[in-house]
């Protein structure tokens, strides 16, 4: 996410507006993309699978290595170089940081990254970025508010950057275990982002725009005692909204999958956007390939 | 009158001066050097410029880019002399090149540096203080990132120079 400039971003939300408005038609007709899912996904297979096939386009899905020649011993790197003969386009989601942008060197195609490990998941990002947008009118100068796993949450560190380049003021919210990585407070602090962190989520309700929740991820932790500590930190309530002085145009969002952190009853509130924040994933991803492949 | 030599002179070769005290065996650690070429160290040793250093003269050694990359990350205070017919025909002090490029090994056990076969790729965030991202796992690592220097010997001191768990 740290590659894409201001323009690069709202070049992207712009045409996914355009494609959601139907103000553009692009057509994928004869182009096949490869989904190497190495680690578990739903949404964001399923959302790259809608947005290639909804456009006329082709996939080919993997959704496990298991069902790869890598279970023969094939190298990750022969595995691509082979893919990228059929595809026009791949998208890798990797247990491994940086898989994605190794198989971009690899490869004379576009390798799309749809999340490596606890690193990035830039199309999360500008989906949600287009989620703001939508919802707030602009994506300059809000206050948002990033709650939960601020330490392994990909999406997290994919969506301060990319938000850095619109003068957010963010409240990082977080259990003292789960605060956000050190260096990516010291380039918040190089790159001007005025940000506040804090563990209370009511200090921040009523100020804020726009709160992102996130899962505190089983799967990132070490072992089950500290996943223990800190797995109910935080839970959002349609009680705790209801009480709050929020603003009208506060929207609560999050990346799914849900766990226990935001109730069931929130979901009826005006303020809960995470089920349409997932549909935008298809149009921005649409946009996003469409850009690559040089069709619009 | 000139005071005795601690460490022998060298007919030809490279003289590694400078070296921050007790710092001599990482160094020795990161060269690849033939194992007929005479090697001194002197460790400890009386520095007027800063109290105490290490020094190393290598015979018929000349450092690659790398080497001298790598020797950079330790301290650029290191200087570097050229020994030919036992004089110094050229000396300079080391510098940070622009990137590092198969130098260090990330210390993020889950980068795809330490998965597959490929060589690390650093770029300098600052360099003093000294920061560096890694390029692929995108993590920035501060001066400690001195314990992760490749090491070319086998007989290696560097035993930190694993990726360790967060």
């Amino acid at each position: 996410m740290r590659d894409l400039t201001r323009a690069d971003i709202t070049g992207i939300v712009d045409l996914a507006e355009k494609i959601e408005s139907k103000a553009i038609t692009i057509n994928l007709s004869g182009y096949l993309a490869a989904l190497l899912f190495f680690e578990p996904s739903t949404r964001t297979a399923f959302s790259f699978d809608t947005a290639i096939k909804s456009l006329g386009g082709n996939s080919l899905m993997m959704q496990s290595p298991e069902n790869s020649s890598q279970q023969k011993g094939e190298s990750f790197a022969d595995t691509v170089r082979t893919i990228s003969q059929y595809a026009n386009l791949i998208v890798m989601r990797s247990a491994v940081e940086g898989a994605a942008r190794y198989a971009s060197e690899l490869v004379d195609i576009p390798v799309i990254n749809a999340g490596d490990g606890a690193n990035q998941h830039p199309t999360q990002a500008l989906l949600d970025i287009y989620s703001i947008k939508k919802t707030q009118g602009r994506i300059d100068s809000l206050k948002i508010a990033l709650v939960g796993d601020l330490k392994y949450g990909r999406t997290i560190y994919s969506l301060v950057y990319g938000l850095a380049h619109f003068k957010p003021e963010l409240y990082l919210v977080s259990p003292q275990h789960l605060q956000i990585r050190k260096y990516v407070r010291d380039d918040l602090v190089s790159l001007g982002v005025n940000f506040h962190e804090t563990s209370e989520i009511s200090s921040v309700l009523g100020d804020a725009d726009v709160m992102y929740v996130t899962r505190i991820q089983r799967e990132r932790f070490s072992g089950q005692y500290e996943y223990e500590q800190v797995k109910d930190s935080y839970q959002i309530t349609a009680r705790m909204i209801e009480q709050a002085a929020i603003k009208s145009n506060f929207r609560i969002m999050h990346p799914l999958p849900r766990v226990n952190e935001i109730t069931t009853d929130v979901d009826a509130l005006p303020c809960a956007y995470y089920f349409q924040q997932a549909k935008n994933g298809v149009y921005i991803r649409q946009a996003l390939i469409a850009r690559l492949l040089g069709v619009a | 009158m000139r005071p005795e030599l601690k460490v022998d002179a060298i007919c030809q070769g490279t003289v590694i001066d400078h070296i921050p005290a007790g710092r001599s065996f990482q160094i020795i650690d990161l060269l690849e050097i033939s194992e007929e070429d005479p090697v001194m160290i002197g460790t400890n040793l009386v520095s007027r410029k800063y109290g105490r250093k290490d020094i190393i003269k290598i015979e018929h050694k000349k450092l690659t880019e790398e080497e001298l990359s790598s020797i950079a990350i330790i301290s650029q205070e290191i200087t570097i002399s050229i020994i030919e017919d036992f004089k110094a025909v050229r000396k300079f002090m080391v510098t940070l090149p622009d990137t590092l490029r198969d130098i260090l090994i990330c210390p993020n056990r889950h980068c795809v540096t330490n998965v597959e076969k490929i060589k690390t790729l650093f770029v300098f965030e600052s360099r003093d203080p000294m920061k560096v991202r890694c390029t692929y796992c995108e993590r920035v690592f501060d001066s400690n990132i001195k314990k992760y220097i490749k090491c070319t010997h086998e007989h290696h001191f560097n035993h930190l120079s694993q990726p360790q768990p967060e």
